[in-house]
């Protein structure tokens, strides 16, 4: 059973990097109606914003990024990055956020799957990292620990983020699905689980909810691939975000969850024609996910921001050299602390 | 599209191993999918009743004469009037593989009313890698329809060897005392299309329901413990081979998978039975976890056999002071690796023994 949970803790954060939201807004509005949007465009979109009426919504676009966070940190929004401005000026506890190329999915009865809902009973019921319940979620209905474990641990802990998965098109990278072209996820796997502590996993931006009070600051742009692109398969930026998080929470004993709700993602684009550029955060993964596995951050760091800055710290000492764009990423991350706490405690507003 | 090649019945390299007190009627059930395989069955309690097999099953029977025979003194680590006793079997087994199985549970059905094969969706799981090092969001990489999601390293995706895959139980879950004592009608009906690799350094409880492993590989770790008659504790077995296979498997890089297959587990015990045998093991297992989780393996440590031999050390070390139980264990455990090097003499795994009643 989740806390009750008012409409008006939640924020539903869109990128918009495409510029017809129409029937990605009517495809969700029984789901999103009730709720305040934030729809931040692309800074390097041209056409105009097309949004459907009858929602309750505030549109950040460039001028408003720009006038809030200054023309030159404003680059670091561009592409996928655009929605970290709507975590920036989101005044809520819980965030959802879907990529604008995905719609509800039905679950194994047919049924359209509220992810909104799911993701909230993810973030407000405990995770638990410590040991692996074999019934995967213990807190869902017709479900428990199983024998064998400890009853020490079965308060769980507070679950600070959730990832949700997709139908159709699955999250491969650009090889992958380059390789089995007609592939498409059509296995609805019912189930939620928390991610143990200290294992790592690729955390999709796609489909993703958090808690902002909890865990806002660890959610960053930050690493920027040289050649990235308005594709998923073409960034890593959700990734590397993703590793973060998972330090952070794993050093503050904040749980991740994973598995439900599915969203439907429609097909997108060319993975042939992204292999070229996503070879490069191919290849990146090799080097990024042995330095996330070795991270120790210190006993001093307590908060979210301090952690996020000892990790900015270690990137720079141990990756700068490695890459140009490690040094750049380890940069974005403490112009991010330093904005999130300037920004992140004021209020803002649109413009016209 | 690519074609799915047909599981390998691996008829003569998998023994199955039940347990048993009554009556193993459940193999009628079973017939279609165990009749290939040879069935080591290993009868608990009294030795003085006779268990009747199904005509047609390919068997052999160990009462707890023939383990006494068999081990002599050492037959001493081998628990009485507790399913415990099963791993007697995998010691006498001369077979690469192993799927146990319970004497309550049955075949059970997947959403779409199809039976479900358990043995062959174990064999393979324990044929395909498994993905320790870093976590896969969509499970199972090399079942059909699924694959590594972006961001998984090129360089894990070969996977390390399956040790052991777990299964689930559809109908009767696997509850502990207190908590069959709070929601007695809970029933399991969420049937979750997946199996998944339980992550490097992350203990799990292993129940040896519906359990298959890969004898060759990490058989000498798969000690069930003493439980039962004379002993302080019982339904601790599989947890306690669970936690040391777990830790073993770490150090050794090898994979464990839980998930499916389902069987439908039919009969709730007696859940105030259950709370007495249970009891000591709810407040120990407050120690064990920590224990298990901080257990070092030296790296020294290059077989299964060191390995054990190594944590009933510190087993003595650190858990005699929980309880004298843990010395009598750590001697157990001792016990057991030499009694299985001793029917398991290395490369010589096909040499004969003189068993119980067989066909």
């Amino acid at each position: 059973m989740s806390l009750s949970i008012k409409d008006d803790e939640i924020d539903i954060v869109i990128g918009a990097l495409r510029p017809d939201l129409t029937s990605f807004m009517n495809e969700w509005r029984t789901i999103f109606s009730r709720f305040h949007l934030i729809i931040v465009k692309d800074p390097d979109l041209k056409e105009e914003l097309k949004i459907p009426e009858g929602f309750n919504l505030d549109v950040y676009k460039k001028p408003d990024i720009d006038r809030v966070v200054g023309t030159s940190t404003s680059t670091i929004f561009s592409g996928y990055s655009c929605r970290y401005f709507g975590y920036l000026v989101s005044r809520k506890k819980y965030i959802i956020s879907v990529d604008d190329d995905c719609y509800p999915a039905k679950d194994n009865k047919g049924i359209l799957v509220d992810a909104v809902a799911q993701h909230i009973t993810n973030l407000t019921t405990p995770a638990t990292p410590f040991f692996f319940n074999t019934l995967y979620d213990p807190f869902t209905e017709g479900a428990d620990f199983v024998r064998g474990y400890p009853f020490s641990l079965r308060s769980g802990v507070q679950c600070a983020l959730s990832c949700g998965l997709w139908l159709n098109l699955a999250d491969y990278d650009a090889p992958t699905q380059a390789l089995k072209p007609e592939e498409r996820n059509s296995r609805y796997v019912d189930a939620v689980l928390t991610v143990p502590a200290r294992t790592l996993m690729p955390i999709s931006g796609i489909n993703i909810a958090f808690n902002r009070e909890v865990i806002g600051p660890a959610l960053l742009p930050s690493l920027r691939l040289g050649g990235e692109g308005k594709f998923r398969w073409e960034t890593m930026e959700d990734i590397w975000s993703g590793m973060c998080v998972k330090v952070v929470c794993d050093h503050l004993g904040l749980g991740v969850k994973t598995g439900m709700p599915y969203v439907w993602r429609n097909d997108r684009g060319d993975a042939i024609a992204s292999l070229r550029k996503e070879w490069e955060g191919v290849k990146l993964m090799e080097e990024v996910v042995p330095f996330f596995q070795s991270v120790r951050l210190s006993r001093e760091a307590t908060t979210t921001e301090d952690c996020v800055a000892e990790v900015a710290n270690v990137v720079k000492e141990q990756l700068e050299s490695k890459d140009p764009m490690f040094a750049r990423a380890a940069k974005a991350m403490v112009d991010w602390v330093k904005l999130w706490k300037s920004v992140g405690s004021s209020t803002s507003s649109p413009g016209a | 599209m690519a074609t799915v090649s047909p599981t390998p019945l691996l008829k003569d390299e998998l023994d199955i191993v039940i347990p048993t007190i009554r009556n193993l009627d459940f193999l009628e059930m079973w017939r279609p999918f165990f009749q290939p395989y040879h069935l080591i069955i290993v009868q608990d309690g009294d030795p003085t009743k006779t268990i009747k097999v199904p005509e047609g099953f390919d068997y052999e029977l160990y009462n707890r004469n023939d383990i006494n025979r068999i081990l002599g003194p050492k037959a001493s680590c081998i628990s009485f009037k507790d399913s415990a006793c099963r791993c007697f079997g995998y010691m006498v087994s001369k077979k690469k593989y192993i799927y146990t199985i319970d004497d309550d549970c049955f075949v059970a059905k997947d959403p779409s009313g199809k039976d479900i094969n358990a043995l062959e969706q174990h064999i393979q799981n324990l044929l395909s890698p498994s993905t320790p090092f870093f976590f896969n969001t969509l499970y199972d990489p090399y079942r059909s329809g699924a694959d590594f999601v972006r961001g998984y390293p090129f360089s894990l995706r070969e996977g390390v060897t399956t040790a052991v895959s777990h299964g689930l139980w559809l109908n009767i879950p696997d509850y502990d005392a207190p908590t069959q004592l709070v929601k007695p009608l809970e029933r399991n009906t969420r049937y979750v299309d997946a199996i998944m690799t339980i992550p490097k350094g992350t203990l799990f409880p292993m129940c040896g329901m519906n359990l298959a492993f890969n004898r060759e590989l990490i058989g000498p770790a798969m000690y069930f413990g003493l439980m039962g008659d004379g002993q302080p504790i019982g339904r601790y077995d599989d947890m306690w081979a669970g936690w040391c296979t777990k830790v073993i498997c770490d150090h050794l890089g090898w994979g464990v998978k839980t998930g499916l297959p389902y069987i439908w587990h039919s009969k709730a015990s007696n859940p105030f039975v259950n709370l007495k045998k249970e009891y000591k093991g709810i407040y120990w297992q407050e120690e064990l976890i920590p224990f298990f989780q901080s257990v070092a393996l030296p790296k020294d440590c290059t077989t299964v056999q060191k390995c054990y031999i190594e944590i009933s050390k510190q087993v003595k070390a650190k858990l005699g002071k929980v309880d004298d139980y843990f010395n009598k264990l750590a001697d157990a455990m001792v016990t057991w690796i030499e009694a299985w090097d001793e029917l398991n003499p290395s490369g010589d795994i096909s040499a004969k023994i003189p068993n119980g009643a067989s066909k």
